[in-house]
């Protein structure tokens, strides 16, 4: 459809711009907070152009006590905390949801529907909906604040088992019957076969899944209580309640701004990989 | 180097039953091809042979060794499929080395293997090439490629070549036939197209609806069908059916009235008699009221029906005719040349 009125062109434009706007606004008064000192920050009116602390205050926070007057974690260990994190999330949804993918598409084994309809009803069980006893199953086996009781209790995936089976199902049934013929065995046609022919989509749910985890809020809140295992993002709210004076913004906002960080890299790396895959795909 | 032995193979999906007992002894570096309609269980029976199904009852025998309860690997055999499932995420040369590859092979062989079936088929070229970067006809080729590095005892051909163009069929159907024959590999081969089968084929498994209606050479196919089945679909144009009757004195009473000699019993039975085997003669029994004629320079095959009956018949003249419609004209046939079958099971006589 090409119409050419230039009032409409100016309208949407002006839409589109706004839209625009009311997104990065919040942004820019993050970063622009994030570059002032302290005091400056208290005044009013707030800053609208950035300050020269951007440095110093990325070198506080990340190394530094953080807040003052409170026993926050350095910003690097909550990043380290977060990552760690994000990526067993993603990692371990991926392959668990492949494996489990693999069994319901190419095994014949007993009660197979029934396995899959158990996968399919833990989709109407997200973690929120069964917090309570996940956390008593988890404390019972010891496992508050490590990674390993943030990270479990969110891979089982529905979701992505169910993705992999439909990408699975698209693969022709003769590629499968010319790696029996060559003489592979179910593993190494997982491994050669399924998982190249794969690739992009794993891809795309690791972007996914490594932001769902990087935002986890609820579940670290509630099974770490030591410091030292916190994670960047519960942090900031925590930042807010524990100082005892007013708020430091400028730190407040340097560390929302670093942990915007790791899920924008996560996108803007993972792209090229799409586009190329995209591109590439022929099954 | 083995014969292939199939002995009263059964296949049941569930409680419908597709192969009814299929029987046949393919010798060592034979080219057999299976041939039949749509649906008549041809790729099952393939399949079957290569391991990718299982046998509801019978036996699979390659070079003396019963492979039912094999591994399609174990079987030593390499199969060509329609589509080529090639693996399209490896290079040509990858996709040939692949099973080698699996059944541990040093790399110099592998690497010796994969070159010279490169350079029999002519892709030395594409090796480095990803499957999708070929043409259909490429494609084919490697399939076959990965196919020969395995050197097998036995090849399997599901319609290789249907997914390509007439042409290049004709022509890659030579090169098979040429290749089987320098590799002297025994080969099974599945098509529904006749004309494939007969250039093909050293022997022929005609199979209809789960059953074995004539094994055979293209020869005995065409001059000793064994069933109406096999007559009609063997030959182009196709052969020509009458009801007729046998009577005294040995000869056979069209529904026109008209006898001919020869009866080889009494009662009813159908007459089968290829165009091409009419002989024109005004005198000739078999009266044919012209009705459309196709002009194909070398012969011109004349349509039309029985004459006093709406029995539709073509008739091949050598040579270019012209013939006014509405035109009766009169044909012989040799007795050696009039196929007799039992009215009721459609069997030879
Ligand atoms: N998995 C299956 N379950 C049930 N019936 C099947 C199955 N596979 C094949 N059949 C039936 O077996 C019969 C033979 O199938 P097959 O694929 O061998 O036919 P074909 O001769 O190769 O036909 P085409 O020329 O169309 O490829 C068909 O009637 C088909 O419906
Ligand atoms: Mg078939």
């Amino acid at each position: 459809m090409i119409e050419n009125r230039p009032f409409l062109n100016i309208l949407t434009h002006l839409v589109m711009i706004l839209g625009i706007v009311m997104i990065a606004f919040p942004i820019w008064i993050t970063f622009v907070a994030a570059s002032h000192d302290p005091i400056r920050m208290t005044q009013v009116p707030l800053p609208l152009l950035p300050g020269d602390q951007f440095f110093t205050n990325m070198k506080n926070t990340l190394f530094g006590r953080g807040l003052s007057g409170t026993e926050i974690a350095p910003v690097w260990l909550m990043m380290l905390n977060s990552l760690v994190m994000a990526l067993s999330i993603a990692i371990g949804k991926i392959v668990i949801s492949l494996l489990s993918a693999f069994a319901i598409v190419y095994f014949r084994f007993p009660f197979r529907m029934g396995f899959f309809w158990l996968i399919f009803i833990t989709l109407m069980l997200p973690v929120e909906v069964r917090i309570l006893p996940t956390f008593q199953v988890v404390a019972d086996l010891g496992l508050l604040n490590s990674y390993t009781g943030l990270s479990l209790p969110l891979i089982a995936s529905a979701t992505a088992t169910f993705m992999f089976r439909q990408v699975f199902l698209t693969i022709p049934d003769e590629m499968l019957e010319s790696a029996r013929i060559d003489g592979a065995g179910p593993m190494r046609f997982f491994w050669d076969i399924l998982i190249p022919l794969s690739r992009t989509n794993i891809a795309a749910l690791f972007v996914i899944l490594f932001i769902y985890g990087w935002n986890q809020y609820l579940w670290p809140l509630l099974i770490t209580t030591d410091t030292s295992m916190t994670t960047i993002v519960m942090s900031i709210k925590q930042m807010l309640e524990s100082a005892e004076q007013s708020p430091e913004w400028n730190i407040i906002m340097m560390t929302a701004l670093l942990a915007m960080l790791p899920p924008i890299l996560v996108v803007v790396f993972m792209q090229k990989l799409f586009v190329k895959g995209l591109t590439e795909t022929d099954k | 180097m083995a014969e292939l032995i199939l002995k009263d193979l059964h296949k049941s999906y569930g409680s419908t039953e597709v192969l009814h007992g299929v029987s046949g002894d393919i010798a060592d570096g034979e080219f057999v091809v299976i041939v039949g309609p749509s649906g008549c269980g041809k790729s099952t029976l393939l399949r079957m042979i290569a391991g990718l199904e299982g046998i509801t009852s019978g036996e699979v025998r390659i070079g003396g060794r019963v492979v039912n309860d094999l591994e399609p690997a174990e079987r030593d055999i390499a199969m060509v499929f329609q589509n080529y499932a090639l693996y399209p995420h490896m290079s040509v040369r990858q996709n040939m080395a692949y099973g080698l590859k699996i059944r541990g092979l040093p790399k110099a062989e592998i690497e010796r293997r994969v070159n010279e079936a490169a350079d029999i088929l002519e892709i030395r070229q594409y090796l480095d090439r990803k499957p999708r970067q070929l043409s259909g006809g490429q494609r084919q080729r490697v399939a076959m490629g990965r196919a020969i590095v395995r050197e097998p005892e036995v090849f399997l051909f599901d319609e290789p070549l249907s997914n390509l163009d007439a042409k290049l069929r004709v022509q890659m159907r030579l090169e098979i036939r040429k290749l089987q024959e320098r590799l002297g590999v025994t080969s099974v081969y599945v098509t529904h197209d006749q004309v494939e089968a007969m250039t093909l084929g050293d022997r022929l498994m005609v199979l209809n609806a789960g059953h074995v209606e004539q094994f055979g050479t293209p020869l005995e196919l065409y001059e000793r069908p064994a069933s109406v089945f096999v007559a009609g679909f063997i030959g182009s144009p196709a052969m020509n059916f009458l009801p007729a009757e046998g009577i005294e004195g040995g000869l056979l009473r069209l529904e026109s009235g008209a006898t001919l000699p020869g009866a080889r019993g009494a009662g009813p039975v159908t007459l089968g008699m290829r165009p091409e085997h009419l002989i024109a003669d005004s005198e000739g029994p078999i009266r044919i009221r012209v009705s459309v004629l196709e002009q194909l320079g070398s012969n011109t095959l004349v349509h039309g029906t029985l004459e006093g009956t709406e029995r539709e018949m073509v008739a091949s003249l050598p040579g270019i005719h012209q013939i006014p419609e509405g035109e009766v004209l009169g044909f012989l046939i040799r007795s050696d040349e009039l196929h007799q079958f039992d009215a009721a099971t459609g069997k030879r006589l």
